[in-house]
């Protein structure tokens, strides 16, 4: 735990984000280092999915400073290329490409960001399809597919990246409940496997086993952030109990 | 009156030679046509004021004028001033056949412009996210994305509006051109027989719409391929 906190390789600082009047994001301080796992959890509209969707830039920041891998997050468009291709995304709703087959949707990035053979990246799909358990399902459209494996599809189509980060936005939140675990587990062996990773999320059994930090938000705003053994046993402000309270 | 049944089958042969200046018509039209939409449809959605303005303007005044007008303007109008006459232009203006391609074309572009602008805003911004957060450039985004998908999206709003233009490819006999029409509207001059005469071509333009729709429809069912029923 404390060798991996010499390295941060995500860092925001005195955050902000607005959507009109509204302050979706107030002065957010998060610092990642290599290898750790963040779980996020908060009520809905708190702010969790545009703190991380304001890592890879899918949301532009307001105020204060992001810097993921070294490279601060700004206007200038030619870093966030470069950090998009290190930081993997999954989303609630796969957002698989539905006209590619499966294999295809893995393909895509590799062959046009890293220009990697036709062959080549083939082959490396393959073997993330593999990873998530789902290789005979290579030839198939998304839409063959029930809801878990959509999901560790896109878990692959990231993967394919070979990106240092992953961040999930409530990858479970869309799946039935029997497809759940599934997916989770994917997630797990990623975790185990040293994978950066800062997941929002309210599966709560997953928090308490794989993160090595717990960051409770509310209202645009970091409430709490702890190891989970404090973060379950001893919550150290009133809204954090709260929350649990309603969810455990 | 009478109806003479007879003189249909015998007119439709020579209506018939009518359908190749009809074609024509309607593929230059279709394809230049389309090639306008694109490059509209582009400087539409592309954000800058200074492209979707113009492309606005050129939308709104293509839609909203009657393409019988346009074609007189390009064909009457346009050789009155002298610059034109004096221009390369001069030698496509010159002929109606050239004039009507012009008029079909920036007309159903302006259509089309439209049609593809809503295939493309049909597009799922979640698989534009995915995209970028995979590290796609728009460009590869715009063109492994968004483009087959809208495609698709637009494809009936786009055989409805082909059919539209073969229809409208029958406005070029009022500037001379021989198409389906202009056959019949002679064969009629020498006939008097405006009713079995134009009946045969009507039977010609639903034969082709015929075709139009089935092959749009094969299009559309192998785009949708993915799609489950």
């Amino acid at each position: 735990m404390n060798e991996i906190k010499q390295q941060p390789i995500i860092m925001l600082e005195n955050v902000s984000k607005f959507f009109g009047e509204f302050q979706a994001l107030k002065n957010v301080n998060l610092t990642v280092s290599k290898g750790q796992k963040v779980v996020v959890c908060g009520p809905s509209g708190s702010g969790k999915s545009t703190m991380i969707r304001c890592i890879n830039r899918l949301e532009k920041h307001d105020n204060g400073r992001i810097v993921v891998d070294g490279i601060e997050l700004s206007k200038d468009t030619r870093g966030i290329d470069a950090v998009r291709s290190e930081v993997g995304m999954v989303f609630q709703q796969f957002n698989l490409f539905p006209h590619l087959t499966v294999v295809k949707n893995l393909m895509l990035a590799p062959r046009r960001v890293r220009k990697t053979s036709k062959e080549g990246s083939r082959e490396l799909a393959m073997q993330y399809l593999e990873r998530v358990h789902i290789a005979e399902q290579a030839d198939k459209w998304p839409s063959q597919l029930s809801g878990g494996q959509q999901q560790r599809v896109a878990i692959a189509r990231a993967l394919c990246m070979k990106p240092q980060i992953m961040l999930f936005d409530e990858p479970t939140s869309a799946l039935d409940p029997e497809m759940i675990n599934e997916v989770l587990d994917v997630m797990i062996e990623l975790a185990n496997e040293g994978m950066t990773m800062i997941c929002v999320t309210h599966e709560m059994g997953f928090a308490r086993s794989v993160a090595d930090l717990i960051v409770f938000m509310d209202n645009g705003e970091i409430v709490e952030s702890n190891a989970p053994d404090e973060f379950f046993e001893n919550p150290r402000s009133e809204r954090t109990k709260f929350f649990l309270d309603q969810i455990l | 009156m009478t109806f003479d049944f007879y003189l249909i089958i015998e007119s439709l042969p020579e209506i018939f030679g009518g359908i190749g200046l009809t074609l024509q018509l309607l593929f230059l039209s279709a394809f230049l046509g389309l090639m306008l939409a694109v490059i509209f449809l582009l400087m539409r959605i592309s954000g800058r004021w200074y492209l979707s303005i113009p492309a606005f303007i050129y939308i709104y005044i293509f839609r909203g004028t009657p393409i019988l007008i346009q074609i007189f303007v390009i064909y009457y109008g346009l050789p009155q001033f002298e610059w034109i006459r004096e221009s390369v232009l001069w030698s496509v203006l010159r002929e109606p056949f050239g004039c009507s391609v012009i008029a079909l074309s920036l007309n159903t572009g302006a259509y089309m412009a439209e049609i593809l602008r809503g295939g493309v805003l049909g597009v799922d911004k979640g698989l534009h996210e995915a995209g970028a957060a995979l590290g796609l450039s728009a460009r590869d985004r715009f063109l492994y994305i968004t483009t087959p998908i809208a495609v698709r999206l637009a494809i009936p709003a786009y055989s409805n509006d082909v059919i539209s233009l073969l229809k409208a490819t029958a406005l070029a006999s009022t500037v001379t051109l021989l198409d389906v029409t202009g056959v019949a509207r002679t064969i009629v001059a020498q006939t008097f027989a405006p009713y079995e005469i134009f009946l045969s071509a009507a039977i010609i333009y639903l034969a082709l719409t015929w075709l139009i729709q089935r092959g749009f429809r094969l299009f559309e069912k192998h785009m949708s391929r993915y799609v489950q029923q």
